[in-house]
């Protein structure tokens, strides 16, 4: 049989004496998509930094299609694909030149203009240093993109968006799920996140206080925090 | 899918063209680097005097201090690109070697220096009247040695420093006691092709360099992961 795409067991994770996870327990099926929702500060984006190896757990295990995060990072960052509120980019290069050199990285040659048109940036060759948080976050999309991951992990996809970079966060997550690959998202947008999704966790410091379908989470949330989005 | 992975020295030089390109890009910083370099050299001439002879005496020493104050500059800017909008962690999380990391990027930084080096030479070859000195294409294997010297351990250290907050400060601190053998061997080598070399030393200065090269780009290749990584 083959692995789940994420499979944590008893995951914990601290910073100094402070657990910002504590014994998450959580399966996700290749192909699935997940919503965790929590407030801030709750472990929403440990979670996804360690899902992406990029932070090592403190006790427990976390697998990815598999391969343990913490022994096989190589393995395990082959197959995802991270987006986080930084953009991950050169600041004195232009967009196309920053895919291109990721995609050089890859050694793929392909032309980056059609992921740029993809998340809706104009062809242009001014540094990124001047472009808009949106325009930043939409090449970040593009840079995810481009990696053609088999499990996306979108750390607050929606932030720094405008309503029409909204639809286009929709669409790829979409287009992610269609091509095949696992989502799960991290998202004060509950209830937009939460209809996107097949299933929805409420994180509440670091531990899972609720699980159920996708588009409940929104209801979810209002019992757990009084209403308050 | 699992992406297929290109050969280290594809991912190397994909590095090294990247890491060109950002500078190439930013000139200000390689005009400013160039700038402080040139700027060393002419207060060293000006502290010593009109005393030729000394100044030629000394020249090798000039240049390599000057490089070397500059190198920091250079060192500390080739992290400060990835981790200003956190790209650093983009590019681990591409399923990239990270020796391929460090190796392109100790190239580049390397290629920067020897750059750098071409730019300050003629410069002190008219502030320390170094016109009587022959054969001065024999300079550049103590500057691609001497620049290797301190781009190696250099890009190591500017990783470990990165996300210090006075990276200024610690990256010289940490930096310098390390590469007095490279900087001794350069200044040396450099001092026997423009004062001459009777005794024929310069090959063995030469070999010190080569040898400190491979041991600390040998090592820093194997310490970068640790470094980059939690």
């Amino acid at each position: 049989m083959e692995p789940s795409a994420v499979e944590t067991s008893a995951l914990g994770r601290r910073y100094g004496r402070r657990w910002a996870l504590a014994r998450v327990n959580l399966q996700v099926a290749r192909g699935e998509r997940l919503l965790i929702a929590g407030a801030n500060g709750s472990g929403k984006s440990t979670l996804l930094r360690v899902l992406a190896s990029l932070l090592a757990p403190s006790i427990g295990s976390a697998r990815v299609f598999g391969h343990d995060v913490a022994t096989e990072p190589s393995a395990v960052r082959a197959r995802v694909a991270l987006l986080t509120y930084t953009p991950g980019v050169y600041e004195d290069l232009s967009a196309r030149e920053n895919l291109r050199a990721q995609l050089r990285l890859l050694g793929r040659d392909d032309a980056p203009e059609a992921l740029l048109e993809r998340v809706g940036l104009e062809l242009r060759d001014d540094p990124v240093r001047g472009y808009s948080a949106g325009m930043r976050k939409r090449l970040s999309f593009a840079r995810l993109l481009m990696q053609r991951p088999d499990l996306a992990l979108l750390d607050e996809p929606y932030g720094q968006l405008d309503p029409e970079g909204f639809k286009m966060v929709d669409g790829l997550v979409a287009e992610l799920s269609q091509a095949g690959a696992t989502v799960i998202m991290a998202s004060h947008m509950v209830e937009r996140a939460g209809a996107l999704c097949d299933r929805g966790v409420l994180i509440d410091q670091g531990q899972v206080r609720w699980e159920g379908p996708g588009p409940q989470t929104a209801r979810a949330w209002d019992a757990a925090h009084g209403g308050g989005r | 899918m699992i992406p297929t992975r290109p050969g280290l020295v594809r991912q190397i030089v994909a590095v090294i063209h990247k890491d060109l390109l950002v500078e190439w890009r930013g000139q200000a910083r390689l005009l400013a680097m160039g700038t402080y370099a040139v700027t060393l050299l002419l207060l060293f001439s000006f502290a010593v005097g009109p005393d030729t002879k000394t100044l030629q005496q000394h020249a090798a020493g000039y240049v390599w201090l000057a490089l070397l104050s500059a190198s920091t500059m250079t060192l500390t800017q080739s992290f400060r690109v990835e981790t200003e909008a956190g790209a650093l962690e983009a590019l681990l999380m591409l399923p990239v070697d990270h020796r391929a990391i460090y190796f392109g990027k100790a190239l580049a930084n390397t290629a920067l220096l020897v750059v750098l080096a071409c730019l300050v030479m003629p410069v002190a070859a008219v502030l320390f009247d170094l016109s009587a000195a022959e054969g001065l294409y024999w300079l550049l294997p103590p500057i691609v040695l001497g620049a290797a010297g301190l781009a190696g351990p250099g890009t190591l250290y500017a990783a470990l420093t990165a996300r210090v907050a006075a990276q200024q400060l610690m990256l010289p601190l940490l930096l310098f006691p390390l590469i007095v053998p490279a900087l001794v061997a350069a200044v040396k080598s450099t001092s026997l092709v423009l004062q001459g070399d009777p005794m024929g030393q310069m090959s063995s200065w030469l070999i010190v360099l080569a040898s400190f090269d491979l041991i600390f780009w040998s090592l820093s290749g194997l310490l970068f992961a640790k470094v980059v990584e939690e």
